[in-house]
């Protein structure tokens, strides 16, 4: 059981960062003296079953029976206290929370995640949705907030789980140890796709993330090909833009997820499916049958507008 | 005999539909959006107008939707939360080009003269539809058990559900 999940991309006993691997140590603790309690008053239990009943029962007040009692209440409540000691000194050292660090900002909405790279130059902001793309071995601080209901941010191989609540402004610190993709997911019910509102986690070396950040700061793609541009004006002349926004296009919605650098993320839909051809154009089509209650309308085109439209979204790279 | 009147009252609960959520257009909706007539002379005999609801108008789900995508589409930068201000207020009994669900639906999609911008092809029909039980609900005419109870922002009228069911008044306004 361990070893399966040990190769989890979302998964607590796989720990890819300090804050994970405190929190890893510490369910190991838990879960080696647990067991180790476990065992022992099993074996307690098989001898107490198997003994045969002596002539004469102790009674209840004889010493025999006082001493076993107070023993057992005496480990019990160590070993409790024990456990109570490592967690408090574990959730401890956690709060200890690195000066210098990557800022970025996490806005939970109902049901999806809104990602953004704040910048004094206006012009290197990054607004992205549902991935976020940080560097092997520098602490992020992740500055979360919601939109609408309560959320709770959970990224397991990095990290704990912190709540988004309303109103309120929280900040989370962590760091990834080593190179690859974590999933997130929100782990608090937040409505009716709770379930489907997850993240990924991209952790790059520093070179690569350097270079990520060139390319997100960038505006979307000029579509190159007649197709492409076709889909441009599709997209342009349906309800597309009213919600969603294209950087250095006309498109600037503010209430859907920024689809400036669309075809470069891992999945559509808050990590409902993976970003594949077919996917987006029944996505486009027909949202609410993969997300249920979501707030993409279903798009009525016209016969021959949606393979540009798909065309032009793949090619925002 | 409890039992099968507790099972009874459940069942009831099937054909509620204030709280039914549509997450798609039925074809009898798209079929509702025949065109609307911008005068009210018409050629010929005189034919009574079948008056349709919107297919909304006893939804609470679809108010309330009508409600965030009235802010979403910006319908409050000229009405404002219904009082008006670069353009006519919503919450009274004035309507300058007609009360119907039809003429409502009309007035989003086509635009009128002096401001109000055509979102035709802009908005997916049922959410037009839904932003039309919404401006309906601004002046109390929609069922009051359907109507919005909360305000989740800072109150400046008072909610729907509470708003006097105001009849839309018999002559039509002047134009402005």
């Amino acid at each position: 059981m361990t070893i399966v999940l040990m190769t989890g991309i979302q998964s607590a006993l796989n720990p890819a960062g300090v804050q994970a691997e405190k929190i890893a140590r510490l369910w190991d603790l838990f879960f080696w003296v647990s067991a180790v309690v476990y065992v022992l008053v099993m074996i307690f239990l098989l001898a107490a079953l198997l003994r045969r009943r002596p002539e004469i029962v102790p009674n209840a007040t004889s010493p025999r029976v006082r001493a076993a009692v107070s023993i057992a209440t005496g480990l019990t409540v160590l070993t409790l206290f024990a456990l109570l000691t490592a967690s408090i000194f574990t959730g401890r050292s956690l709060s200890d929370v690195p000066e210098r660090a990557i800022q970025i900002g996490v806005t939970g909405k109902q049901w999806w995640w809104h990602i953004e790279y704040d910048d004094t130059d206006k012009s290197k902001r990054i607004t992205t949705a549902n991935e976020i793309t940080i560097p092997v071995g520098m602490p992020v601080t992740v500055h979360l907030q919601t939109s609408d209901v309560i959320h709770s941010f959970w990224v397991p191989n990095l990290h704990g789980k912190r709540d988004l609540i309303p109103g309120r402004r929280l900040t989370w610190t962590f760091s990834a140890d080593r190179p690859g993709v974590y999933r997130g997911q929100c782990a608090e019910f937040c409505g009716y796709q709770h379930a489907k509102m997850a993240l990924w986690i991209n952790a790059l070396p520093a070179a690569e993330y350097a270079s990520w950040l060139e390319a997100s700061r960038k505006s979307s793609k000029i579509p190159s090909t007649p197709e492409e541009r076709k889909g441009q004006e599709v997209f342009m002349s349906s309800p597309c833009p009213l919600c969603h926004t294209i950087g250095g296009t006309e498109a600037a919605g503010k209430t859907g997820p920024d689809l400036t650098h669309f075809a470069s993320r891992r999945s559509i839909g808050a990590a409902s499916v993976p970003n594949r051809r077919e996917f987006l154009a029944h996505w486009i089509v027909d949202a609410q049958h993969f997300k249920p209650g979501s707030l993409m309308p279903s798009m009525t085109l016209e016969p021959g507008q949606l393979e540009p439209l798909v065309v032009y979204l793949e090619s925002l790279r | 005999m409890k039992r099968v009147l507790v099972v009874l009252a459940a069942l009831t609960l099937i054909s509620c539909e204030r709280e039914e959520r549509k997450f798609r257009q039925t074809p009898a909706e798209a079929a509702l959006q025949k065109r609307e007539r911008l005068v009210s002379l018409v050629a010929g005999p005189y034919t009574p107008d079948v008056k349709i609801d919107g297919p909304y108008a006893y939804n609470a789900h679809g108010i309330s939707e009508g409600k965030r995508l009235f802010s979403w589409y910006n319908c409050v930068g000229c009405h404002a939360n219904g009082g008006g201000g670069m353009g006519p207020p919503l919450m009274d009994e004035r309507w300058i080009y007609g009360s119907d669900p039809e003429q409502i639906f009309a007035t989003i999609v086509e635009g009128r003269p002096n401001g109000m911008p055509s979102f035709r092809g802009k908005i997916p029909d049922h959410q037009v539809w839904q932003l039309v039980a919404y401006v309906q609900s601004l002046s109390g005419n929609v069922p009051k058990d359907a109507a919005g109870g909360r305000q989740e922002n800072m109150q400046v009228r008072k909610q729907e559900q509470s708003i006097p069911d105001l009849e839309p008044e018999k002559a039509p306004a002047e134009h402005p």
